[in-house]
């Protein structure tokens, strides 16, 4: 079963290596929605500062989801969904491989390109630490969560707008988490809490998904 | 599981069959019809005209009696949606679906009249028709995460996929609802906690108490009511092509 996972985790990074722009369109999209804030707002460090941790985390949300529209659909129209579902190896394991994936390209990029972004909207810089852990470890739970949004619209027309619909109010607590966070990092307050509360929702998050995205592919 | 052998009884298997569950929902819905028309109409009349004004809030404080109905039914029909969806799912009964598909407009509305009558009376009392306090949020919440399972439901043309699609939303919200409502209360409260439990001895005198307590059952039967209504409506739709319908007396000539 390891060796399945670890051939579908070969196989879809080598997909995403020959398509880069799938990579890199979330990416652009975060920066892009964050950009729009300041036009939006208002351009002042003091204004900005106080709202950069919602904004990034928002944005996050939505270029994940936007992305994760394409994690079933593709294998699906093509055929391969079905022969990977019909292997002998449990489909939960399938659908952890493709979710580690759809993290390793959009959960990780966003972590990594979010000082930059942190900086553009004058976060404290000792708001930065505690930002780049908590988009750590709540990516991943966004990730996880969107799968099973994702594996229930595989099959349905125009199924980005329904996956949004139906992922958004799931992630109520992650933003309020992550984002409460990067409130307290950026006061110097310890953050422990909050990410112990983001790290369970992690735990809880790989408990259900497998169950609940490899049960919707089935349908 | 039939390894373990314990098995649900006669009458559970039988409410799975179209028939039965028309027949049988047709004889209930008399009842719980009589049942809401009682329980709501004394419970309103008592409550919205003959119940004490509240020292401090005067009668603004009525609209308690249609607010915490609905309050406690959004989240019961969302809750009854997600069983019906595991029965469905578990058991592979059509009408468990059906039942589940029932649920969702009806919970979607009780959700809309909590959050619509909070607003009327927090003018009055908090001053503002809307604040971000962690109740309404997470109704609200409740609210969109009823608008994703209906919009699920709609999108999916083939029933029983749609039916199995919609109960493991229902279930992933479901399990969901109590980390979403803790959250949101962890992040802002203004809204009082509850001063009205079944286990609990009220906090307010019997004549302000027993209307609330009738008019919540009232609403309670009302949804029965309306879940039979839509089901059995749903069986009709479906069921068209069968023999029993088709020599059914309900539809005879039609």
């Amino acid at each position: 079963m390891m060796g399945f996972m670890l051939t579908i985790i070969r196989r879809d990074l080598l997909l995403i290596a020959r398509q880069p722009a799938e990579l890199i369109n979330p990416l652009v999209f975060f920066v892009l929605v964050v950009a729009l804030f300041p036009l939006g707002v208002s351009p002042e460090a003091s204004i900005l500062s106080q709202t950069a941790a919602g904004v990034i985390w928002v944005a996050a949300m939505l270029a994940t989801l936007l992305s994760l529209e394409l994690l079933f659909k593709l294998d699906h129209e093509d055929g391969s969904l079905e022969q990977l579902l019909l292997a002998p190896y449990p489909s939960w394991s399938l659908v952890l491989a493709k979710v580690l994936v759809h993290w390793l390209v959009s959960g990780l990029p966003l972590v990594l390109l979010s000082p930059m972004i942190a900086s553009m909207l004058f976060l404290p810089s000792q708001a930065l630490p505690s930002l780049m852990l908590s988009l750590l470890v709540g990516t991943p739970t966004l990730s996880l969560l969107g799968a099973i949004g994702a594996a229930l619209v595989t099959g349905v027309r125009g199924g980005g707008m329904l996956l949004t619909l139906l992922i958004l109010p799931l992630y109520v607590p992650v933003i309020i988490f992550g984002a409460a966070s990067v409130a307290a990092g950026a006061q110097g307050l310890p953050i422990d809490g909050y990410m112990a509360l983001l790290g369970a929702m992690l735990v809880f998050a790989l408990m259900i998904t497998p169950w609940a995205a490899s049960a919707a592919l089935k349908l | 599981m039939s390894s373990l052998d314990w098995r649900m009884p006669r009458w559970f298997h039988q409410m799975g069959s179209p028939k039965w569950f028309y027949e049988w929902g047709g004889r209930l819905q008399s009842w719980f019809a009589l049942a809401a028309l009682v329980l709501l109409g004394w419970g309103m009349i008592w409550g919205l005209a003959f119940a004490p004004a509240d020292y401090q809030q005067g009668n603004s404080f009525r609209i308690m009696y249609v607010h915490v109905p609905a309050a406690i039914l959004s989240q019961s029909i969302f809750v009854s949606m997600a069983v019906a969806g595991a029965i469905g799912i578990i058991w592979k009964m059509k009408v468990a679906f059906m039942v589940a598909r029932s649920c969702i407009a009806i919970g979607a509305t009780f959700t809309a009249i909590a959050l619509l009558t909070g607003a009327i009376w927090g003018k009055p009392t908090w001053g503002t028709y809307w604040v971000w306090d962690a109740r309404l949020t997470s109704t609200l919440v409740l609210l969109f995460l009823y608008a994703g399972v209906m919009a699920l439901n709609q999108a999916i043309s083939e029933r029983q996929t749609a039916g199995k699609a919609t109960a493991i939303l229902a279930l992933v919200g479901t399990i969901n609802i109590p980390i979403i409502k803790y959250s949101v209360e962890w992040w802002n409260t203004l809204h009082q906690s509850s001063s009205f439990s079944l286990t609990e001895k009220p906090t307010m005198p019997a004549e302000m108490y027993v209307p609330l307590l009738l008019t919540v059952l009232g609403s309670y039967c009302l949804f029965a009511l309306l879940v039979l209504m839509r089901t059995r409506t749903q069986i009709l739709q479906t069921q068209g092509h069968t023999k029993w319908l088709t020599q059914h007396p309900d539809i005879e000539g039609v």
